[in-house]
């Protein structure tokens, strides 16, 4: 007895509505919300005023922001960078190594990937404290001054932005070299390719959707860095995620908060669309299913 | 032999620069000095006194609540809908799909700030409630996803076998088909209980200024004089996590 296209629609909704709806109202509503609050101005009592305005949009041209926006933009672009570079190659290495030093080098790196991220920030704060590890280390080296501080700069942000992302950087990486067929770098060099050569002209194309989605899960979460440009950069070093907050939480400017992160929405769509062409185009030509 | 010799000494150079600050943390949990810049004696005080913090219990009992509770109904929302997505090739289950996988791509700060803006907008009281509707939110999509991932590995002629066979479409979804993909809804379940768990920044938005979960009072500490229990707190989670992490694998690799 097949059921009739009647009940099929009618199963087919009620098993979709829970999740539709719950998102519809818990997801998109709340993200269209923020894109119309960014027309509005704060009331002085920390409240949303009733008029619309494009007064709080001209304010992101305040000379503070665009630095800001920069700085979010090429600390995530830096970081995202280095953490693939350095995934290329623990990548290559898990896949071809034996089973079992395969098992222990993945645990290894899943490990860091579930901890609790305030913790993992927690090691860079100890470890870089005044009177902490490392600067005792490069002072008795002298190759830092007794009074530099080593928190609150960019490049420490940078570390600890590539620190906390390069899991997520590994594992995709990783994924996409196990599928890779190694025969095709012998091959390679057999044909006269050096080392190096075969690396960047087989190996690197043949794991070319692994280094997408490794592009696009190290980058988002950069991009919208809160917690690490708070901890470690301070007020000299901040993001526009930090800024959100800040504006939530010590302004209570909700209008201006929502401004920032319509603009780090656009931010996060565009790797994302290229992303998507790349997918769309790497399916048309076949290299990936 | 040299082949991969130059991957080696990245792979280990990684391995340290993930491990060492963890290993630095975990020997000066034990030091008596505050930051470890020099070594002053053996102490277990750090950790006796983090046992006897109330705060520190009260707000992983909040965790607990919390992830158990969103962890079960997301698993149940997330499966249905990978169920639908499986089952129904339809114009709107496409856009059901992209509903449903948008918010793995969007950021933890705009999930957290556009909950805080609805939830002041419809005038909900933030409080425990909004973390739970929150964490939900976040949750259903990996469910979705791990779900999914199962269903399509999932042989359907079984399901057939069984209707054939005379099972009524409950008794066969019942009997057949989710006792087979169990082990994905489980999976899912669990990720969504870590995910929740862990999560610090869309809490921290949507909590107010009562309920603290573990990570939020964890940053608390942090903003204000980074107590030393902090240390010894750090090691008991990264050793709970390498243990999840080891009979996660041990699961898997029997199965």
């Amino acid at each position: 007895m097949k059921p009739s296209s009647y009940s099929k629609k009618r199963n087919e909704l009620l098993s979709s509505f829970p999740s539709f709806i719950w998102l519809v109202i818990l997801f998109v509503i709340p993200i269209g919300v923020i894109f119309a609050i960014a027309f509005k101005a704060a009331d002085p009592y920390g409240g949303i005023g009733e008029e619309w305005t494009l007064s709080t949009i001209k304010e992101l041209f305040n000379p503070i922001y665009p630095a800001i926006f920069w700085r979010t933009i090429y600390l995530s672009l830096i970081s995202t960078f280095i953490a693939i570079l350095l995934a290329l190659p623990v990548g290559y290495y898990i896949a071809r190594t034996g089973k079992r030093m395969r098992e222990i080098f993945l645990v290894l790196v899943i490990v860091p990937f579930w901890t609790n991220f305030l913790i993992r920030i927690i090691a860079w704060k100890v470890l870089l404290h005044p009177d902490g590890f490392i600067k005792k280390i490069l002072v008795t080296l002298s190759l830092a001054d007794p009074n530099s501080i080593l928190l609150y700069r960019p490049e420490t942000v940078l570390i600890v932005l590539v620190y906390s992302h390069l899991p997520f950087a590994i594992l995709p990486i990783y994924a996409a070299a196990e599928k890779f067929d190694f025969s095709l770098i012998e091959a390679a060099r057999d044909l006269g390719a050096s080392r190096f050569q075969a690396f960047r002209k087989v190996f690197i194309p043949g794991i070319s959707s692994g280094i997408v989605a490794a592009f696009i899960v190290v980058l988002i979460p950069s991009l919208g860095s809160y917690v690490i440009p708070e901890l470690v950069g301070g007020a000299s070093v901040e993001m526009i995620g930090s800024k959100i907050a800040q504006r939530s939480f010590v302004d209570r400017n909700l209008p201006h908060a929502s401004a920032l992160s319509a603009l780090l929405m656009l931010a996060v769509f565009i790797p994302l669309f290229f992303a998507a062409l790349w997918q769309r185009k790497a399916a048309l030509t076949g290299k990936v299913k | 032999m040299k082949r991969g010799k130059f991957a080696l000494l990245i792979t280990l150079f990684v391995m340290v620069f993930f491990y060492l600050p963890v290993v630095i943390v975990a020997i000066n949990s034990f030091n008596s000095a505050r930051f470890g810049g020099e070594w002053k004696s053996f102490t277990l005080v750090w950790y006796s006194k983090l046992f006897a913090d109330k705060n520190i219990w009260s707000a992983f009992m909040n965790s607990l609540l919390i992830a158990f509770s969103s962890a079960v109904l997301s698993m149940i929302l997330g499966s249905v809908a990978a169920f639908a997505l499986e089952k129904y090739k339809s114009r709107f289950q496409t856009i059901h799909r992209m509903l449903l996988f948008s918010p793995l791509v969007v950021p933890d700060i705009l999930i957290g700030m556009s909950l805080l803006i609805f939830f002041v907008a419809v005038q909900i009281q933030l409080g425990l409630m909004t973390v739970f509707l929150a964490h939900v939110t976040f949750s259903i999509s990996y469910v979705a996803m791990v779900v999914l991932a199962r269903l399509q590995d999932f042989d359907s002629s079984l399901y057939e076998a069984a209707l054939d066979l005379g099972a009524g479409r409950f008794n066969a979804m019942r009997l057949v088909v989710i006792p087979l993909v169990f082990p994905g809804i489980l999976a899912g379940g669990i990720m969504a209980f870590t995910l929740s768990i862990d999560d610090f920044v869309i809490t921290f938005f949507v909590s107010g200024a009562g309920a603290a979960t573990l990570p939020g009072y964890i940053y608390s500490m942090m903003k204000h004089g980074f107590p030393a229990v902090i240390n010894s707190l750090s090691v008991l989670f990264v050793i709970a996590t390498f243990i999840l992490v080891l009979m996660s694998r041990k699961f898997l690799v029997k199965q």
